[in-house]
Formats: C-alpha cells, sequence, structure tokens
C-alpha cells in the first residue's frame, strides 16, 4: 500500500483526508486507485497526455518525481503538492 | 427575475435583481480561488447552469448544476484533446474558455472553445466532453492555430456561435486564425475573415491569422454578424464573405479596438462597444481614463458616447470578451463587468450607468440568466 499526502488544493476531492492510501506498482496506478473513489482528482494534476501539471509537483519520498510511469513499493509514500506563487 | 452570472479570476458570483432592474443582491462566492473563465445558464433550462474553471495549480474542469446552483457537481469527463503519442504535437487544454448551449432543437448538447484553440462537445448537458475532430484534427489546423500566437493567457479559441435557424450553421472565433464557418455541424470548417486586418502580419488582409475578439449574430437577423476584431470593429451580412470595417466611422481619438460586441435582442442595426485604448503599446483601457461604451443605430454608419455615470476621469478598467452583456427587456439592459472587479448596469439601452458591485476579484465574464 501507498501513502498519499493530498495537498490542500484538492482536499475537496478527498473529503479534507490530508494522508490516504492507495493501491498501484507506479504513480500512474497510483493515481488511478485515487481516481476511482475521489472521481476527477486525477485529471486535475496530470494532464491529458500523462504528464504531471506545470504546478504540480510529485515526489516519492524525497526524490523528484517528473513522470508517472515512476514505479512505487509497498510501503512508499507519495507526496504531492501546489506549487505555485503570484497573486 | 433577472439574474447575472459572474465568473472571475478568484470564483463566481451571482447578482440577483430584487426588482426594476435597480437593487441587486450579491451572493457568493462559488468556487472561491478558481479561475472561472465563463459561468453560462442554458437558455433551454435555465436551471442547467455551466462553470469553466480551473486554479493556478490544478486543472480545467467543467461544474455543472441542475438546479439553478444550489447544488453543483464536475463533470465526469471534461474537455481534452485525444492522446497523442507524438510529443511534438500533443496537447492539453490549459483552460475551457467559453461554454456555448446548443441549439434550441438539441436539448442537453453543449459546445466548448479552450486553450489551446479546440473545439469539444457534450451530449449530456456537460458531464462528458468529446474533442470534436472536424476542428481539432483538422489537416489545416497548426496554420489555423500555431502554438506560438494568441493572447496573454495562451492561443484561444474564444467562441462558438450557433445560428439559431440551423443547428448545423455554426461559426467559431479564435485568437489565432480569425473567424471559422461550418455548414456540417463542426465537421469541416473554412475560414472567414476576407477584409478583416491582421496588423501583426506580414500580409495585413490574409485568408486566416486575424484575431477575432468578439462575433455575434444580430437575433432578429441572424445573416448579419458583429465582430469586435484586435483590429476594428466590423459587420459581415451574409451571403457576404467581405467583412466591413464599420469601426472606422468611431471618434478617431477613441478609435475601434476592444474586446467585445452586445448586438441589441430586437434591433437588428443597433449594437454597443467598449472601446480600449490601443495605441503605441496597447495599455488596452479605457481611452483616456474615461469608460463610455459606444453605440450605433445604424449598422455601424455612425456612433454616439454613452458615458453617464461612469467616471468623468481617471477610469482605467476596460472590459474583456464575455464581460459585456444585455438582458431582453424593454427598456434593454446591459452590464459589464469591469477588469477592476466592478460591474456596471443600465437600464436605459446604455444612456445612463450605475456601478452595482465592486470590490470583486478581475472579471472575466458576466451572463444572464
Amino acid at each position: 500500500m501507498i501513502q498519499v499526502l493530498i495537498p490542500s488544493q484538492l482536499h475537496a476531492y478527498s473529503g479534507g483526508a490530508s494522508r490516504v492510501d492507495a493501491a498501484g506498482a507506479s504513480i500512474a496506478e497510483a493515481l488511478d486507485d485515487l481516481d476511482r473513489r475521489y472521481p476527477g482528482i486525477r485529471f486535475r494534476i496530470i494532464d491529458e497526455q500523462d504528464r504531471i501539471r506545470p504546478h504540480m509537483r510529485l515526489f516519492v519520498g524525497r526524490t523528484a518525481a517528473r513522470d508517472i510511469r515512476v514505479p512505487l513499493a509497498d510501503g512508499d509514500e507519495l507526496l504531492i503538492f501546489g506549487a505555485l506563487s503570484g497573486g | 427575475m433577472i439574474e447575472l452570472l459572474i465568473g472571475t479570476r478568484k470564483g463566481a458570483w451571482i447578482m440577483a435583481d430584487e426588482g426594476a432592474r435597480t437593487a441587486w443582491r450579491l451572493e457568493g462566492p462559488l468556487f472561491l480561488g478558481q479561475i472561472v473563465n465563463h459561468f453560462v445558464a442554458d437558455p433551454r433550462d435555465p436551471r442547467v447552469r455551466l462553470i469553466a474553471a480551473k486554479t493556478g495549480h490544478l486543472g480545467p474542469t467543467v461544474f455543472r448544476s441542475r438546479d439553478g446552483g444550489a447544488t453543483w457537481t464536475e463533470a465526469r469527463r471534461p474537455p481534452a484533446f485525444p492522446k497523442s503519442d507524438d510529443e511534438a504535437t500533443a496537447r492539453a487544454v490549459s483552460h475551457t474558455f467559453w461554454l456555448q448551449a446548443g441549439h434550441a432543437s438539441e436539448p442537453h448538447v453543449w459546445w466548448a472553445g479552450a486553450s489551446p484553440p479546440g473545439l469539444f462537445v457534450s451530449e449530456d448537458d456537460g458531464e462528458t466532453w468529446d474533442s470534436v475532430a472536424g476542428f481539432d484534427e483538422h489537416p489545416m489546423y497548426w496554420q489555423w492555430a500555431p502554438p506560438d500566437s494568441g493572447t496573454p493567457d495562451g492561443p484561444l479559441l474564444n467562441q462558438i456561435v450557433i445560428d439559431p435557424r440551423e443547428a448545423a450553421h455554426m461559426y467559431i472565433a479564435t485568437s489565432t486564425g480569425g473567424v471559422f464557418e461550418s455548414l456540417d455541424r463542426a465537421s469541416t470548417w473554412a475560414p472567414l475573415n476576407q477584409g478583416v486586418e491582421a496588423n501583426f502580419l506580414p500580409d495585413p488582409y490574409p485568408e486566416y491569422g486575424q484575431d477575432a475578439h468578439y462575433i455575434a449574430l444580430a437575433p432578429t437577423a441572424p445573416d448579419r454578424i458583429w465582430q469586435q476584431n484586435h483590429c476594428g470593429v466590423y459587420r459581415l451580412d451574409r451571403p457576404e464573405v467581405r467583412w466591413t470595417r464599420i469601426g472606422k466611422a468611431m471618434p478617431e481619438e477613441i478609435g475601434d479596438i476592444g474586446f467585445t460586441i452586445v448586438p441589441h435582442p430586437r434591433q437588428a442595426d443597433t449594437a454597443w462597444v467598449f472601446p480600449m485604448d490601443g495605441t503605441d503599446v496597447w495599455p488596452r483601457t479605457s481611452p483616456g481614463g474615461r469608460p463610455a461604451v459606444y453605440r450605433t443605430c445604424d449598422a455601424g454608419a455612425s456612433w454616439r458616447r454613452q458615458d453617464r455615470g461612469f467616471p468623468a476621469e481617471q477610469g482605467w478598467f476596460t472590459v474583456k470578451r464575455q464581460a459585456f452583456c444585455a438582458d431582453a427587456a424593454a427598456p434593454l439592459g446591459l452590464y459589464l463587468g469591469a477588469t477592476n472587479g466592478e460591474v456596471w448596469a443600465s437600464a436605459d439601452e446604455g444612456e445612463s450607468w450605475r456601478g452595482i458591485a465592486r470590490h470583486l476579484p478581475e472579471i472575466y465574464s458576466v451572463a444572464v440568466a
């Protein structure tokens, strides 16, 4: 099982939960699992070409992930952040 | 009761007329913090309302209400381009810019325009959307919608207009290629830009490449198309194909640059524009800091200034593409949302104006419900 950190920007989807579990052997699979439980959440993080959106940041543990094909192992932590400055 | 649906850079609001268009109640915000490019009601069933939204972080989506805005759900499949294996041409919707209810004969159908330029259709009141291959996969797409052109917020398919007499007859406006026409319900498209200037291109009168800020059919004479273009105000009376620059009749010190044009719902020769400063570095503010609408009652042969109630000086706002509209009452009511977060209303066909809301975020759209 993967533990996922949900940023405040996506709490409307997760019912306010900031940490949830997900299943999957890659970021893509974990996001698919999240999307089944929280419909619509994936598309707001990942575009239709499977690219991470410009102001979303994904980390597996402390390692930045640039591609949703990055593999995950049981016990990994997937951190999702919204990262944007400006008014 | 008239309601104004207001989309802003930071959420959506509703203004409700409390009677005679003299007292307005501001309700909201809805979706605070979301960038709302368009917030519209379905003229076929005003209980149905759609919002095109994204945030600085999150991708674009569409929110839907079937009960007049009391409750909202998110589109199950928002507008998105098909998956592509070619990285060079793999497009992703940045934001949905325009939502258009389908023809009266096609209940539950909606159309959407997006950035980068994309045309999408829904057959289920906006729950699921599909890319329209007739435009999005057109052999000329990359010439009509080059990725390096467009607005500060990205290149746009900024508008979809449907002939009220014929569902298959459609126009779209783009910031990258100008106006296009389809006679077969979006299956094929052809440019419709003869006589329209593009003074930012080597050939100033190209077949396509213009920046069509806004087009509108005259409701009582839908062969008449009004256009507020990046390079002036135009009119086209079909079946003619060459536009006439009616903005040349505007006062020279005002010019004919702006974002939008509003036709009178009952008088085919009457329309309003809200000019902005398109000189030198393009301030895109009210010319001279003196906001005004200009009205033509003779199809653009002449224009008359209407500024009573607006700031007489030091008023530097402007009005974006979707933020100027009319109701259907008599006398006609006009409404505009400004870049400074103010909403202005006229209940006498533009003769006088009154601020009815202020301190909202930058306004992107105002629509009557």
